[in-house]
C-alpha cells in the first residue's frame, strides 16, 4: 500500500511564512485529518504536495522514495490527486469530456475514444458508488455530483493518494454522508486520504488520524477516537473556544423588512420563490433553513436588488423602495454578506484595502468630489483587519492571496463594519475556523441585542438553531414551515426533506 | 475568450518584473527569431549584421533617431491608453483605427478652416475637437453594447470601415479637398493650428512635437484617473469582476458608455496628434494602422498606463528603427511586423520566457495558469 512522507516542508509567500518545518505522514487505507485555522497553511501544504507550489525547502518521499514536483503533471503521475474547494470543471461538457481533459485517449487520426472512456468512467464510478451518469452535462448537476465527477477525475488517472480540500463547505447533510462512505469506501481498497474541514465533528467521525497545523506550523496529533471537539477547538486556536453561545432572549420591535407575496424567477426562468410572506423585526434574528437549491439564492437577490421580482412587495422600515437596486438598497442601510465570496463578495486582483470599500468608494470618508482617498481607506482598512482578525501580512495584499477563510472574514468585516439596521447573511461562516466563528456569531447576537433585524440564511442547520430567534423552512421556493422558537433539529430536517406536518 | 486575455493582459499593480522585463526578454528572443528568419530567406550574416546594427542606430543611435522613435511612439500611445482603459472595464475596443481617423478629420477641419484664432487657442481647439469626435465615435459602439447588448468587437470593426469609406469620400468633398487637386487630399492646416516642434532650435529636420509632451501628461492623468478616482475603481472592478461590481451597485450601462466615450477621446487624440504635429493634412491611409498596432501595444503593456508608455516607445523605436534598416540593409519594414508579433506571442506565453531565463522568473507554477 502507498505510503506518502513530507520532511521539514517550508514555503513562504515573500514576507508570510505559510508552511514552517511541517512534518506529516500518510498511508494507505487510512484517513488522515487536518485542522487548523484559517491561513494556518492547510492549502499551501497541500498544492506542495500536488505539485502545484514548489516548496522553499523539505523532501516529499513517496513509498520511501524522494520526489519533486515540478508540475501538477508530475504529481498526478506519482499518484496524488487533489480535489479542489473550487471545481475546476466546464459546464457545457458531458462527465466524460470532464474527467478525460487533459487526459484524452485519442485513437485513428486523433479522434476520441469517447466511448471507451465512457466505459471506464462508468467503471470507476460503480466501483467506488460514485454515482453519476457518464453522459450529463455538468451544469445540469447538482453540486454534490460534480463532486463527485471531480473525484472521479482524479481516481481515472489512477491516484493513489487523495486530497479532499473542505470538501464539505458546499453539501448538504445527506451529501456529506455519502461522501464519507465514497471516502470510506476509498480507504477500503487502500488508497490514502488527506481530510481538510473546519467541521470538527466531521474530522471525528471519519478520521483516522488528526495533524492540527497553527501558524504554518505542526503543533500536535489528536486521536479520534478519544479527543473532542473543544480538545480540538483549543489545540487548533491556542486558547478555549467558546462552542456554544449565550444569548439573552429576544425582544422583537417594530417590523424592519416586510415580505408579502414575493415570487422571483431564477436564471431559467422557473419559479424559484414562490408567494412568499414573512417580516423580520427589530431585535430578531429570522434564520431561513433548506437545502441548498430551494429558492434561498433568489430570494435574498430579490431583497438585495440584484434581481428584480416577478409579483409581491417587499419593504423596508415600514417603506417600499422604489427602484430597488443594491446601491439604493446600501443606502438606506441594508448590509448584505453573498453566499459566494469568490462570486461576487470580493474581487480577486484587488487588493484587501480595495476590497473593504467595495460599496462604499463613493461616499466620504473614501472619497471626495470623484477623488479616492486612500489614506483613509488605509487606516479604517487597518480597522477592520483587526477587528474581524482577518489574517493578511498588509490591506494592499491582493484579496486572492488570502486563504478561503480569511476571504470570508474579509466580506463579513466589510459588511458589519459601516453602520448597519439591517443584515441578510448568506452562509456568514462558510470555510471560518471555530475560533472566527466564535467571533462572528458573537457580532450577529452583538448587532441583534442592539435593536437590527438579521436575515440569515444558512444551510448549515447548527448555525440556524445556534442564532435565530424565528424559523422559517424553505422547499421548493415556498415556506413549507415556520419555528416560533427553537425546535429539535429531527422537525426541522423533516421540514427541509419536505414534509409539511 | 475575454478572461483569458485579462489573464494575461491585465496587471493590475505595477510589477516591475511583469511590466518591464518580460518584454524586454520577449523583445530579445523576437529579434533572435527574427534572425533565424533572414537567415532562413537567404540573407548573408553580415547584412544581418547591418541589419540589426542599423535597427538600434536608427532608433537610438542619434539624436534623429530618438526624436523619429518618440514621434512614432506618440501616437500610438494615444491610442493604446484608450484601448488599455476600455480592457480594464472588460471591453476589447477593436476600434482605434476608426476613432483616430474620425477624430483626424475633425482636427483638420477645425485646423484649416478657422483662421482667425491665435495659436494658444486654436490648436487646443483642433486637438480638442478631435478628442471629442473621436470620444462619440466609440460612444455609439458603448451605446450599441449598453442598450442592445451588441458585442463591441463586432461593432468597432464595423465602425471602422465604415470610417475608412468616411475619410475617403469627405476627402473628395470640394470643401475639404485641397483646391486645384484631383487626388483625394486636404486642404493642409493652418500653423496656428500646428503642434511646434520641440527641438528646431538644435536642428529644423528634428519632427519631435509638443504632441510628445501632451502624450506624457496624458499618460499620468490616465493612471490618476484609473488608480485615484471613483471612476477608475468603478472600470476596474467592473473589468475584473462585474458580479461584483454589480453587487457593489456599480452600473455597468454607464460604466461600459464612460469608457468607451474615454476610450475614443484618447483614440481622437491620436489622429489629431499625427494631423497636427506631423502630416499637417489627411489622405487616405493617413491613420497608417496605428490603431490596430495600438491594441499590441496596450496588450504588451498589460493594460497599465506605464506599461503602455514603455511598450509604446519599443514599438516606436522599432518603427524608426526599421525605416533605416530598410534603407542600409534593403530587408523589408515586414520584419518588423514579424519581430512585433513574434513580442506578443512570448509575451501571451510568458512560461516560454519564463523557462528560457528561469533564474530571474523563480516563480511558481500556480501563477501562470
Ligand atoms: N499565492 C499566495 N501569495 C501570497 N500569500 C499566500 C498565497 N497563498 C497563500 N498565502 C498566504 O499563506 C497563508 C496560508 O494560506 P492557506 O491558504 O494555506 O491557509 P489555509 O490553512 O488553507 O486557510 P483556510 O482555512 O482559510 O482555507 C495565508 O496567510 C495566506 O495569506
Ligand atoms: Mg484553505
Amino acid at each position: 500500500m502507498v505510503s506518502i512522507e513530507l520532511k521539514n516542508i517550508s514555503k513562504s509567500f515573500g514576507p508570510v511564512t505559510a508552511n514552517k518545518d511541517i512534518n506529516i505522514f500518510a498511508k494507505g487505507g487510512e484517513i488522515l485529518g487536518l485542522l487548523g485555522e484559517n491561513g494556518a497553511g492547510k492549502t499551501t501544504l497541500m498544492n506542495v504536495l500536488s505539485g502545484l507550489y514548489r516548496p522553499d525547502s523539505g523532501t516529499i518521499s513517496i513509498n520511501n522514495e524522494e520526489k519533486t514536483f515540478d508540475s501538477p503533471r508530475d504529481a498526478i503521475s506519482a499518484g496524488i490527486g487533489m480535489v479542489h474547494q473550487h471545481f475546476m470543471l466546464v459546464p457545457i461538457f458531458s462527465v466524460t469530456e470532464n474527467v478525460i481533459l487533459g487526459n484524452e485517449e485519442t485513437g485513428f487520426a486523433n479522434f476520441l475514444k469517447l466511448s471507451e472512456s465512457e466505459r471506464k468512467v462508468k467503471e470507476i464510478s460503480e466501483k467506488y458508488s460514485l454515482f453519476v451518469d457518464p453522459k450529463e452535462k455538468i451544469e445540469r448537476l447538482p453540486v454534490g455530483s460534480q463532486q463527485r465527477v471531480e473525484i472521479i477525475k482524479v481516481l481515472f488517472r489512477s491516484a493513489e493518494v487523495l486530497i479532499f480540500d473542505e470538501p464539505t463547505a458546499v453539501l448538504t447533510p445527506q451529501e456529506v454522508a455519502e461522501l464519507f462512505n465514497i471516502m470510506n469506501s476509498l480507504k477500503a481498497t487502500g488508497k490514502a486520504i488527506i481530510f481538510i474541514t473546519h467541521k470538527l465533528h466531521e474530522v471525528l467521525e471519519v478520521c483516522d488520524r488528526i495533524s492540527i497545523l497553527r501558524a504554518g506550523e505542526i503543533v500536535g496529533e489528536a486521536d479520534p477516537k478519544v479527543a473532542s471537539n473543544k480538545e480540538l477547538a483549543n489545540m487548533m486556536v491556542g486558547r478555549p473556544v467558546n462552542l456554544s453561545l449565550e444569548r439573552r432572549s429576544s425582544k422583537p420591535g417594530k417590523i424592519l423588512l416586510d415580505v408579502k407575496n414575493l415570487s422571483v424567477l431564477s436564471e431559467k426562468l422557473d419559479l424559484a420563490v414562490s408567494d412568499i410572506s414573512f417580516d423580520v423585526k427589530e431585535g430578531e434574528i429570522v434564520g431561513v433553513a433548506g437545502v441548498q437549491g430551494n429558492g434561498q439564492t433568489e430570494l435574498v437577490e430579490a431583497l438585495t436588488g440584484l434581481r428584480s421580482s416577478l409579483s409581491g412587495k417587499i419593504s423596508y422600515f415600514g417603506q417600499m423602495v422604489p427602484n430597488m437596486n443594491p446601491r439604493k438598497i446600501h443606502q438606506i442601510g441594508v448590509r448584505h454578506i453573498p453566499e459566494d465570496r469568490q462570486k461576487s463578495g470580493i474581487i480577486g486582483n484587488f487588493s484587501v484595502g480595495e476590497n473593504l470599500i467595495l460599496n462604499n468608494y463613493y461616499a466620504a470618508p473614501y472619497s471626495k468630489h470623484l477623488k479616492m482617498d486612500w489614506d483613509v481607506v488605509s487606516i479604517e482598512s487597518q480597522k477592520i483587519i483587526k477587528n474581524f482578525d482577518i489574517r493578511t501580512p498588509s490591506n494592499d495584499t491582493l484579496a486572492q492571496n488570502l486563504s478561503g477563510g480569511n476571504q470570508q472574514k474579509l466580506v463579513v468585516g466589510r459588511e458589519m463594519s459601516s453602520h448597519v439596521d439591517f443584515l441578510i447573511a448568506s452562509q456568514p461562516t462558510r470555510g471560518i475556523d471555530v475560533g472566527s466563528i466564535e467571533y462572528i456569531h458573537e457580532q450577529l447576537i452583538k448587532s441583534r441585542n442592539a435593536g437590527n433585524g438579521i436575515l440569515l440564511v444558512s444551510t448549515e442547520l447548527e448555525e440556524i438553531l445556534a442564532l435565530s430567534d424565528r424559523i422559517i423552512v424553505l422547499f421548493r421556493g415556498r415556506i413549507i414551515k415556520e419555528f416560533e422558537s427553537n425546535p429539535a433539529p429531527e422537525q426541522i430536517g423533516l421540514a427541509m426533506a419536505g414534509h409539511s406536518i | 475568450m475575454m478572461d483569458y486575455l485579462k489573464k494575461k493582459f491585465v496587471s493590475e499593480h505595477l510589477d516591475v518584473k511583469e511590466i518591464l522585463l518580460v518584454p524586454i526578454f520577449a523583445t530579445f528572443f523576437a529579434l533572435t527569431i527574427g534572425c533565424l528568419f533572414l537567415l532562413a530567406t537567404g540573407e548573408g550574416l553580415k547584412n544581418i549584421f547591418i541589419a540589426y546594427s542599423s535597427l538600434f542606430i536608427g532608433s537610438l543611435g542619434s539624436l534623429n533617431a530618438l526624436s523619429e522613435t518618440f514621434t512614432a511612439a506618440t501616437p500610438l500611445i494615444f491610442a493604446a491608453l484608450g484601448i488599455a482603459l476600455a480592457f480594464r472595464a472588460g471591453l476589447f475596443n477593436i476600434g482605434a483605427e476608426g476613432q483616430m481617423i474620425i477624430g483626424g478629420m475633425a482636427a483638420v477641419i477645425v485646423g484649416f478652416s478657422i483662421d482667425f484664432l491665435p495659436v494658444w487657442l486654436h490648436l487646443p481647439l483642433a486637438l480638442s475637437v478631435g478628442a471629442l469626435f473621436g470620444a462619440m465615435y466609440a460612444s455609439i459602439a458603448g451605446w450599441l453594447k449598453a442598450s442592445t447588448g451588441a458585442h463591441e468587437v463586432i461593432s468597432t470593426i464595423m465602425l471602422n470601415l465604415i470610417a475608412i469609406r468616411l475619410l475617403d469620400y469627405m476627402l473628395r468633398s470640394p470643401i475639404i479637398q485641397k483646391e486645384g487637386r484631383n487626388d483625394p487630399i486636404s486642404k493642409s492646416v493652418l500653423n496656428t493650428s500646428e503642434l511646434p516642434q520641440l527641438l528646431s532650435f538644435i536642428d529644423p529636420q528634428l519632427r519631435l512635437h509638443a504632441g510628445f509632451l501632451v502624450m506624457l501628461g496624458t499618460v499620468l492623468l490616465i493612471y490618476w484617473l484609473l488608480f485615484h478616482t471613483t471612476i477608475g475603481y468603478e472600470f476596474r472592478s467592473t473589468g475584473a469582476n462585474p458580479n461584483a461590481a454589480k453587487y457593489a451597485g456599480i452600473k455597468a450601462t454607464f460604466t461600459i458608455v464612460l469608457v468607451m466615450f474615454i476610450a475614443g477621446a484618447l483614440a481622437g487624440l491620436a489622429g489629431a496628434n499625427q494631423i497636427t504635429g506631423v502630416l499637417g493634412r489627411a489622405s487616405p491611409g493617413f491613420s497608417a494602422s496605428i490603431g490596430f498596432d495600438a491594441i499590441a501595444v496596450a496588450l504588451l503593456g498589460r493594460s497599465h498606463p506605464i506599461g503602455v508608455l514603455f511598450a509604446g516607445l519599443l514599438f516606436g523605436a522599432l518603427i524608426a528603427g526599421g525605416r533605416l534598416m530598410q534603407v542600409k540593409a534593403g530587408v523589408s519594414v515586414d520584419l518588423i511586423t514579424i519581430i512585433q508579433a513574434l513580442i506578443i506571442v512570448f509575451i501571451a506565453a510568458p512560461l516560454l520566457v519564463r523557462r528560457a531565463v528561469p533564474w530571474i522568473f523563480k516563480e511558481d507554477i500556480k501563477k501562470d495558469k
